[in-house]
């Protein structure tokens, strides 16, 4: 069923004509990489914060709401441009254990990130990192690292 | 001895032929390379932000930099490393690559830049450093920084297409 639904989108007239052409993919594959530092700069921002480390004299809740509003921009500009990379190889996409990985991982974190990440940030005292906000920390870095592997790891030939 | 010579003799070094073949060593490579993306693109990225007065505008603009800067700067470091062990792997394909030659000028523009940044109007970074939006020749710095780095990632991604569109 899902297979199916892989094949006929990856052999739809547009990704037929995306795949053909030498530069779209190319292109949407480097903006996918622009988001990267986008996600990567506004996670490290708080993530580096709740470690003690980075921007330390700065309140995190602060600090997170202008950070997350640059993730989500970036989370935005990744999501599109990877759907439209996965459309173009759907079928071969299905087929690799670590895409699932990745998706399953892309999907625990921006889960953790809305809901005990923001919680902790939204409680955090500032000042004196609590060992919570270091292991909030290190479970976003752990799961963004995973999905920026998998991101690799489906791209090799 | 021109810079082909010096490619062609790099290449059939030991060191050179043994990561060319290598199954994994090259792989883990290019991972670390392209992954670091995130800790080196997204910190000079916040910074530049920071600079074109569009994000942490209530944060001193010096401690932005002075607290980010090491993480960027490390990050360069493994970017350059890895970058390196890529480029020793195949010294003539990345010779003749047209975007590895594009990424290798925009990289000396962009670091010098910096330089610049750093010699000239950083230096009074005290009349400016509480300003939401800092005065125009810094957002011009903190912009060109962002084109540049934007630039870099598009033709290391593209040096991939170099045999595809002209061999």
């Amino acid at each position: 069923m899902l297979l199916e639904l892989c094949r006929w989108v990856q052999y739809s007239p547009p990704l037929v004509a995306m795949r053909g052409s030498p530069i779209l993919f190319p292109i949407v594959a480097t903006i996918h990489l622009m988001g990267l530092a986008v996600v990567g700069g506004s996670v490290l921002l708080v993530d580096l914060r709740l470690l003690g480390l980075g921007l330390r004299r700065q309140p995190v809740a602060v600090l997170a709401r202008d950070a997350d509003r640059w993730l989500f921009r970036g989370l935005v500009v990744m999501v599109s441009t990877g759907i439209l990379l996965f459309m173009c190889f759907a079928t071969k996409y299905y087929y690799l254990t670590f895409f699932w990985v990745k998706m399953a991982a892309l999907c625990a974190v921006i889960a953790f990130t809305v809901s005990v990440r923001r919680r902790i940030i939204m409680g955090h005292e500032g000042g004196v990192s609590a060992a919570s906000g270091r292991l909030v920390a290190l479970v976003s870095l752990a799961l963004w690292t995973t999905v920026a592997l998998g991101g690799r790891y489906i791209g090799f030939p | 001895m021109s810079l082909f010579r010096l490619c062609e003799w790099l290449a059939n070094t030991s060191g050179s032929i043994a990561l060319h073949e290598s199954r994994y060593v090259f792989l883990v490579v290019l991972t670390v390379h392209v992954l670091t993306l995130a800790v080196f693109a997204g910190t000079a990225v916040m910074i530049d932000l920071r600079l074109l007065g569009v994000a942490m505008m209530r944060v001193p603009a010096s401690e932005v930099i002075g607290r980010l800067l090491p993480w960027s700067g490390a990050g360069l470091l493994v970017m350059m490393t890895s970058g390196a062990l890529l480029f020793y792997a195949a010294p003539l394909a990345r010779y003749e690559n047209v975007f590895f030659r594009m990424k290798m000028a925009a990289l000396a523009l962009a670091l010098l830049n910096v330089w610049l940044f750093q010699r000239t109007v950083y230096r009074r970074v005290g009349e400016w450093d509480a300003d939401a939006v800092p005065p125009g020749a810094v957002r011009v710095a903190g912009g060109l920084s962002l084109l540049l780095w934007a630039f870099i990632i598009t033709t290391g991604r593209m040096m991939a297409y170099q045999d595809y569109w002209f061999n």
